[in-house]
Protein backbone atom coordinates (compact mmCIF):
# COMPACT_ATOMS: atom_id res chain seq x y z
CA UNK A 1 0.00 0.00 0.00
CA UNK A 2 1.49 3.30 -1.10
CA UNK A 3 0.62 6.24 1.13
CA UNK A 4 1.20 9.82 0.10
CA UNK A 5 -0.17 13.28 0.60
CA UNK A 6 0.52 14.12 -3.04
CA UNK A 7 -2.35 14.23 -5.51
CA UNK A 8 -0.36 12.32 -8.11
CA UNK A 9 2.49 9.89 -7.77
CA UNK A 10 5.36 10.92 -10.01
CA UNK A 11 5.86 8.43 -12.83
CA UNK A 12 2.76 6.35 -12.14
CA UNK A 13 -0.71 6.58 -13.60
CA UNK A 14 -3.96 6.31 -11.65
CA UNK A 15 -6.08 3.69 -13.39
CA UNK A 16 -9.01 3.56 -11.01
CA UNK A 17 -10.45 6.03 -8.54
CA UNK A 18 -12.09 4.32 -5.56
CA UNK A 19 -13.27 7.26 -3.51
CA UNK A 20 -12.76 8.54 0.00
CA UNK A 21 -11.33 6.33 2.71
CA UNK A 22 -10.90 7.30 6.33
CA UNK A 23 -9.81 6.00 9.68
CA UNK A 24 -10.20 7.54 13.09
CA UNK A 25 -9.61 6.83 16.74
CA UNK A 26 -10.69 8.51 19.96
CA UNK A 27 -8.17 8.33 22.75
CA UNK A 28 -8.06 9.48 26.33
CA UNK A 29 -4.96 9.90 28.43
CA UNK A 30 -4.71 8.17 31.77
CA UNK A 31 -4.42 9.85 35.12
CA UNK A 32 -0.81 8.88 35.79
CA UNK A 33 0.35 10.62 32.66
CA UNK A 34 -1.66 13.65 33.63
CA UNK A 35 -0.03 13.93 37.04
CA UNK A 36 3.44 13.97 35.56
CA UNK A 37 2.31 16.35 32.84
CA UNK A 38 0.91 18.62 35.56
CA UNK A 39 4.41 18.91 36.99
CA UNK A 40 5.83 19.58 33.55
CA UNK A 41 3.29 22.37 33.21
CA UNK A 42 5.18 24.28 35.89
CA UNK A 43 8.70 23.95 34.51
CA UNK A 44 7.93 23.61 30.80
CA UNK A 45 9.46 21.25 28.26
CA UNK A 46 8.24 18.45 26.07
CA UNK A 47 5.37 16.24 27.20
CA UNK A 48 6.84 13.03 25.81
CA UNK A 49 3.95 10.85 26.99
CA UNK A 50 1.53 13.02 25.04
CA UNK A 51 3.71 13.07 21.96
CA UNK A 52 3.81 9.27 22.03
CA UNK A 53 0.08 8.97 22.69
CA UNK A 54 -0.89 11.18 19.77
CA UNK A 55 1.65 9.51 17.51
CA UNK A 56 0.30 6.05 18.33
CA UNK A 57 -3.25 7.22 17.79
CA UNK A 58 -2.32 8.67 14.43
CA UNK A 59 -0.69 5.40 13.43
CA UNK A 60 -3.84 3.56 14.41
CA UNK A 61 -6.02 5.96 12.40
CA UNK A 62 -3.79 5.42 9.37
CA UNK A 63 -3.96 1.65 9.88
CA UNK A 64 -7.76 1.77 9.86
CA UNK A 65 -7.75 3.91 6.76
CA UNK A 66 -5.42 1.45 5.04
CA UNK A 67 -7.73 -1.42 5.96
CA UNK A 68 -10.63 0.39 4.35
CA UNK A 69 -8.58 1.03 1.25
CA UNK A 70 -7.54 -2.62 1.07
CA UNK A 71 -11.12 -3.80 1.25
CA UNK A 72 -11.94 -1.45 -1.62
CA UNK A 73 -9.20 -3.11 -3.66
CA UNK A 74 -6.86 -0.12 -3.77
CA UNK A 75 -3.09 -0.26 -3.86
CA UNK A 76 -2.50 3.36 -2.86
CA UNK A 77 -4.04 6.16 -0.82
CA UNK A 78 -3.32 9.63 -2.14
CA UNK A 79 -3.87 13.17 -0.89
CA UNK A 80 -3.83 12.07 2.75
CA UNK A 81 -4.81 14.65 5.36
CA UNK A 82 -4.83 14.57 9.15
CA UNK A 83 -7.21 16.26 11.55
CA UNK A 84 -7.31 16.37 15.34
CA UNK A 85 -10.12 17.64 17.51
CA UNK A 86 -10.79 17.53 21.22
CA UNK A 87 -14.05 15.79 22.06
CA UNK A 88 -14.24 16.33 25.82
CA UNK A 89 -11.75 17.28 28.48
CA UNK A 90 -8.86 14.85 28.08
CA UNK A 91 -10.03 13.01 24.98
CA UNK A 92 -9.11 13.65 21.39
CA UNK A 93 -10.19 12.29 18.05
CA UNK A 94 -7.55 11.72 15.43
CA UNK A 95 -8.72 11.38 11.85
CA UNK A 96 -6.81 10.38 8.75
CA UNK A 97 -8.45 10.56 5.34
CA UNK A 98 -7.51 10.30 1.73
CA UNK A 99 -8.45 9.03 -1.70
CA UNK A 100 -8.11 5.35 -2.46
CA UNK A 101 -6.83 4.63 -5.96
CA UNK A 102 -5.40 1.84 -8.05
CA UNK A 103 -2.06 2.66 -9.62
CA UNK A 104 -0.79 0.82 -12.65
CA UNK B 1 4.06 31.21 61.26
CA UNK B 2 0.51 32.53 61.21
CA UNK B 3 1.49 35.03 58.57
CA UNK B 4 2.86 32.24 56.36
CA UNK B 5 -0.29 30.16 56.76
CA UNK B 6 -2.54 33.11 56.05
CA UNK B 7 -0.66 33.98 52.88
CA UNK B 8 -0.10 30.41 51.78
CA UNK B 9 -1.85 30.93 48.43
CA UNK B 10 0.24 33.95 47.62
CA UNK B 11 3.44 32.24 48.70
CA UNK B 12 2.68 29.16 46.61
CA UNK B 13 1.98 31.38 43.63
CA UNK B 14 5.27 33.21 44.09
CA UNK B 15 7.22 29.96 44.37
CA UNK B 16 5.57 28.50 41.26
CA UNK B 17 6.04 31.76 39.38
CA UNK B 18 9.76 31.94 40.13
CA UNK B 19 10.29 28.20 39.57
CA UNK B 20 8.43 28.47 36.28
CA UNK B 21 10.49 31.43 35.17
CA UNK B 22 13.88 29.94 36.03
CA UNK B 23 13.22 26.34 34.95
CA UNK B 24 11.19 27.40 31.93
CA UNK B 25 13.89 29.69 30.65
CA UNK B 26 16.54 27.05 31.21
CA UNK B 27 14.46 24.44 29.40
CA UNK B 28 13.76 26.77 26.51
CA UNK B 29 17.40 27.75 26.10
CA UNK B 30 18.47 24.11 26.12
CA UNK B 31 15.78 23.19 23.63
CA UNK B 32 16.73 26.01 21.25
CA UNK B 33 20.39 24.98 21.44
CA UNK B 34 19.47 21.42 20.49
CA UNK B 35 17.13 22.62 17.71
CA UNK B 36 19.85 24.82 16.16
CA UNK B 37 22.37 22.03 16.30
CA UNK B 38 20.06 19.54 14.59
CA UNK B 39 18.89 22.08 12.04
CA UNK B 40 22.47 22.41 10.87
CA UNK B 41 22.81 18.66 10.81
CA UNK B 42 19.67 18.19 8.69
CA UNK B 43 20.22 21.19 6.43
CA UNK B 44 20.86 18.82 3.51
CA UNK B 45 17.24 17.69 3.44
CA UNK B 46 15.15 20.22 1.56
CA UNK B 47 11.59 20.97 2.60
CA UNK B 48 9.00 22.43 0.20
CA UNK B 49 5.32 23.20 0.38
CA UNK B 50 5.01 22.66 -3.38
CA UNK B 51 2.34 20.18 -4.38
CA UNK B 52 4.38 18.69 -7.19
CA UNK B 53 8.00 17.60 -7.40
CA UNK B 54 10.37 19.91 -9.30
CA UNK B 55 10.26 19.26 -13.09
CA UNK B 56 13.87 18.09 -13.10
CA UNK B 57 12.99 15.17 -10.84
CA UNK B 58 13.81 11.80 -12.32
CA UNK B 59 12.46 8.50 -11.00
CA UNK B 60 11.67 8.74 -7.31
CA UNK B 61 10.03 6.67 -4.61
CA UNK B 62 7.47 8.49 -2.45
CA UNK B 63 6.97 7.90 1.25
CA UNK B 64 4.67 9.69 3.66
CA UNK B 65 6.73 11.12 6.52
CA UNK B 66 5.58 12.96 9.62
CA UNK B 67 6.94 14.40 12.81
CA UNK B 68 5.20 15.72 15.89
CA UNK B 69 5.98 17.18 19.27
CA UNK B 70 3.91 18.20 22.28
CA UNK B 71 5.48 21.10 24.13
CA UNK B 72 4.18 22.17 27.51
CA UNK B 73 3.97 25.73 28.68
CA UNK B 74 5.50 26.64 32.03
CA UNK B 75 3.81 28.41 34.92
CA UNK B 76 5.41 31.75 34.10
CA UNK B 77 4.33 31.64 30.45
CA UNK B 78 0.81 30.74 31.53
CA UNK B 79 0.52 33.72 33.87
CA UNK B 80 1.98 36.15 31.33
CA UNK B 81 -0.35 34.83 28.63
CA UNK B 82 -3.29 35.19 30.99
CA UNK B 83 -2.44 38.86 31.51
CA UNK B 84 -1.97 39.51 27.81
CA UNK B 85 -5.23 37.84 26.87
CA UNK B 86 -6.88 40.36 29.18
CA UNK B 87 -5.15 43.47 27.84
CA UNK B 88 -4.52 42.27 24.31
CA UNK B 89 -1.30 42.35 22.34
CA UNK B 90 1.40 39.96 21.30
CA UNK B 91 1.91 37.01 23.61
CA UNK B 92 5.61 36.54 23.10
CA UNK B 93 5.85 33.78 25.66
CA UNK B 94 3.58 31.62 23.49
CA UNK B 95 5.22 32.61 20.22
CA UNK B 96 8.44 30.94 21.28
CA UNK B 97 6.51 27.90 22.50
CA UNK B 98 4.85 27.36 19.12
CA UNK B 99 8.08 28.11 17.30
CA UNK B 100 9.87 25.42 19.28
CA UNK B 101 7.13 22.88 18.69
CA UNK B 102 7.03 23.57 14.94
CA UNK B 103 10.77 23.40 14.46
CA UNK B 104 10.97 20.23 16.53
CA UNK B 105 8.20 18.64 14.43
CA UNK B 106 10.00 19.54 11.19
CA UNK B 107 13.23 18.07 12.54
CA UNK B 108 11.54 14.80 13.44
CA UNK B 109 9.97 14.66 10.00
CA UNK B 110 13.41 15.19 8.46
CA UNK B 111 14.80 12.42 10.63
CA UNK B 112 12.23 10.04 9.16
CA UNK B 113 13.06 11.23 5.66
CA UNK B 114 16.76 10.62 6.20
CA UNK B 115 16.03 7.09 7.41
CA UNK B 116 14.33 6.54 4.02
CA UNK B 117 17.32 7.95 2.20
CA UNK B 118 15.32 10.90 0.93
CA UNK B 119 16.85 14.25 0.09
CA UNK B 120 13.64 16.23 -0.29
CA UNK B 121 10.22 16.53 1.31
CA UNK B 122 7.40 18.14 -0.67
CA UNK B 123 3.79 19.16 0.01
CA UNK B 124 4.51 19.81 3.67
CA UNK B 125 1.51 20.64 5.82
CA UNK B 126 1.31 21.79 9.41
CA UNK B 127 -1.36 21.16 11.96
CA UNK B 128 -1.64 22.64 15.45
CA UNK B 129 -3.63 21.11 18.23
CA UNK B 130 -4.05 22.71 21.65
CA UNK B 131 -4.11 20.22 24.50
CA UNK B 132 -6.00 21.06 27.64
CA UNK B 133 -8.36 23.84 26.76
CA UNK B 134 -9.70 26.53 28.97
CA UNK B 135 -10.18 24.77 32.27
CA UNK B 136 -7.58 25.93 34.81
CA UNK B 137 -6.88 22.45 36.18
CA UNK B 138 -6.11 20.87 32.85
CA UNK B 139 -2.69 20.21 31.43
CA UNK B 140 -1.73 22.81 28.86
CA UNK B 141 0.44 22.24 25.87
CA UNK B 142 0.47 22.41 22.15
CA UNK B 143 0.93 19.62 19.64
CA UNK B 144 2.49 20.47 16.33
CA UNK B 145 2.32 18.00 13.48
CA UNK B 146 4.28 18.32 10.26
CA UNK B 147 3.79 15.90 7.40
CA UNK B 148 4.74 15.61 3.79
CA UNK B 149 5.96 13.31 1.08
CA UNK B 150 9.62 12.32 1.05
CA UNK B 151 11.18 11.76 -2.35
CA UNK B 152 14.07 9.36 -2.55
CA UNK B 153 15.88 8.52 -5.78
CA UNK B 154 15.13 5.03 -7.04
CA UNK B 155 18.06 2.67 -7.33
CA UNK B 156 20.35 4.85 -5.26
Amino acid sequence: MLLSNLELVPGRRVVKHLGLVQGSTVRAKHVGKDLFAGLKNIIGGELKAYTELLKESREEAVERMVKQAESAGANAVLNIRFATSSITQGAAEILAYGTAVTLE
Amino acid sequence: MDLILQNFDLLLFAVLFITGYVAGRWNERRHYASIRKREDEFAGILVFTNRFPPPSTTRVATVLVSGSAVISEDFFKGVVAGLYSFFGGRIRSYESLLDRARREAVLRMKEQARAQGAGMIINVKFQTFAIGGRRASSVKGVEMLAYGTALSPVGA
